[in-house]
């Protein structure tokens, strides 16, 4: 690890003015970060601890939730709020990585958590657009398995881990942001970036911007929403795929959908193709197959993970078919 | 700058690079908690923060200023051993020993998770207040520690000695 300072953020300004500086870095509960750092493929000269900020989970008047991002992804996933009323969110959580591990991560810092691709923390032995652009990418010939059907790029294959943001990209969630000189917010999907020819930049967020929380829009649908990841182990693995989904039928028909997918790009995949073709249609097998048909279009197989598209597939027509079984 | 580590203060380390695990092991010389791989793989590094159980080696040791740590030398002696401890020794619940400090201090933090109700992949009914208690879910909750011996059933036979529920 090479030095840095490190500093406690007081307040969100004290949070942006020190984050704004060159080099520096926002330190959420540490478990990606110091790990890339360890391995200096991060190397931030200023760390900002940003876990003395909000990390309260309010109602909002409008029937949402608010959730500040120094919340630790444990207590969001205990919350009795998300639990009933958000329960993919939960699920999401409680589906990723090990409980000392949501013990410790915050909200902010699962939004932004980098991939897994084995050759981006090879810094010795691999080559790697996203950790040197330009340098080319050890994957797209190599072992990818676990890399992208969906979005990639020539200059990267890789996939986003969170389970967590699967889930919020499929509630509609928005992410608020500061800066010294701006506030605002973004919808969860877009937030991350699909690769393009400039890996490197994951985000559309502005160097030194703060994640300060992220909302919840009210939704009743969101009440019977699920989630459900597939991975080569049954527990602390990441995914091969997810799914989260939540489903409205009346008198028979798809009166509401939302659907994202994980384990499958570069960001947490919203399956707007897939939801626009089941509006109206019939809560059916056979609908929910030439949705997810319709979705996998445009998926597109590297050497070792072909079997992702039929995985996806399936898991979307098992999900939606749990969801269409619980509404009737 | 200092922590509480097993109820006695100690200074934090000058350099922001030193986790909590290093702090521990090289600076306090308690060397029961282990360093497996040191990337938050393994759990062998578990304390409990606060009563919350973290990874040591991915804790910057700075960010805990003002904590209270437990380690496994804080939770029992050989003369006077935590009832887990004596769980641990009467069903087999290890075999060489080096994940056992991390087991036991996850299964202490794990049992107060599930005292609040908090939920796990394996609970079925994600909106109960209470969390209906079986092996299945000592398994699913205490699987960030990982046991090169394999040890996991004497692991979860001691665990659900203080968990009467998961017994069955
Ligand atoms: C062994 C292991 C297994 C795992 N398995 C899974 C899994 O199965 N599923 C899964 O989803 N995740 C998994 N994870 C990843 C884990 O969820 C993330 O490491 C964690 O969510 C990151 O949160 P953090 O607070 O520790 O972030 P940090 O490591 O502190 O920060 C991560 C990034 O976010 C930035 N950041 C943090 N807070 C803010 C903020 N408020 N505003 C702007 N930027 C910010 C930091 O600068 C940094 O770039 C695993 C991790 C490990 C080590
Ligand atoms: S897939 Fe992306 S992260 Fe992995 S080696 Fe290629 S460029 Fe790097
Ligand atoms: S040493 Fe910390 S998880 Fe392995
Ligand atoms: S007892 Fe040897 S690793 Fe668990």
């Amino acid at each position: 690890m090479i030095p840095f300072t490190y500093a406690r953020a007081t307040d969100v300004a004290d949070a942006v003015r020190r984050g704004g500086a060159e080099a520096a870095r926002y330190l959420g509960g540490g478990t990606n970060l110091v790990d890339l750092m360890r391995e200096t493929i991060e190397r931030p000269d200023i760390l900002v601890d940003v876990t003395g900020l909000s990390h309260a989970i309010t109602e909002r008047d409008d029937g949402g939730l608010l959730i500040g991002a120094a919340t630790s992804n444990t207590a969001l996933a205990e919350h009795r709020a998300v639990r009933t009323r958000y329960p993919a969110l939960s699920r999401a959580i409680v589906a990723g990585a090990s409980a000392q591990i949501r013990n410790m991560a915050t909200v902010g810092g699962n939004l932004l958590q980098r991939t897994r691709c084995a050759y981006f923390y090879d810094e010795a032995g691999a080559h790697c657009n996203k950790r040197h652009p330009g340098d080319g990418c050890d994957a797209m010939d190599g072992f990818n398995r676990m890399h992208a059907i969906l979005g990639a790029s020539p200059s990267c294959v890789s996939v986003h881990p969170s389970d967590m943001c699967v889930a919020l990209a499929m509630l509609d969630a928005q992410v608020h942001l500061e800066a010294p000189a701006s506030t605002r917010r973004l919808p969860l999907t877009e937030l991350h970036r699909l690769p393009g020819d400039r890996p490197d930049v994951e985000t559309h967020l502005a160097p030194g911007e703060l994640i300060t929380a992220i909302e919840l829009p009210a939704a009743s649908l969101a009440v019977r929403s699920t989630y459900r990841k597939v991975r080569d182990r049954a527990s602390y693995a990441f995914a091969l795929v997810s799914v989260a989904a939540a489903l409205e039928v009346e008198e028979g028909r798809v009166k509401e959908v939302r659907i994202a997918l994980g384990g499958v790009a570069h960001k947490p995949w919203r399956a707007w193709t897939a939801e626009a073709a089941l509006l109206g249609q019939p809560a059916t097998e056979a609908s929910f197959a030439a949705a997810a048909q319709a979705e996998l279009a445009a998926a597109r197989p590297l050497k070792d993970n072909g079997f992702k598209i039929e995985l996806a597939r399936r898991t979307m027509v098992a999900v939606l078919g749990e969801l269409a079984g619980e509404a009737v | 700058m200092t922590i509480s580590v097993n109820g006695v203060e100690a200074m934090l380390p000058s350099d922001p690079r030193v986790s909590l695990l290093d702090l521990l092991r090289e600076q306090l010389g308690l060397s029961g908690t282990k360093k497996g791989c040191d990337q938050g793989a393994c759990g062998a590094c578990t304390v409990l923060v606060d009563g919350e159980r973290i990874l040591s080696c991915l804790a910057l040791a700075v960010q805990y200023d003002g904590r209270s740590v437990t380690t496994i030398e804080g939770l029992g002696t050989a003369e006077c051993p935590h009832p887990l401890q004596s769980a641990f020794i009467a069903h087999d619940g290890f075999q060489c020993g080096y994940c056992t400090p991390g087991q036991i201090c996850s299964a202490m933090g794990m049992i107060e998770e599930v005292r609040r109700g908090t939920p796990s992949h394996v609970t079925s009914d994600i909106t109960a207040e209470v969390i209906p208690f079986s092996r299945d879910e000592v398994r699913e909750r205490m699987s960030g520690n990982l046991c090169r011996c394999g040890a996991h059933n004497g692991i979860v036979d001691a665990i659900a000695t203080l968990l009467p529920e998961a017994a069955e």
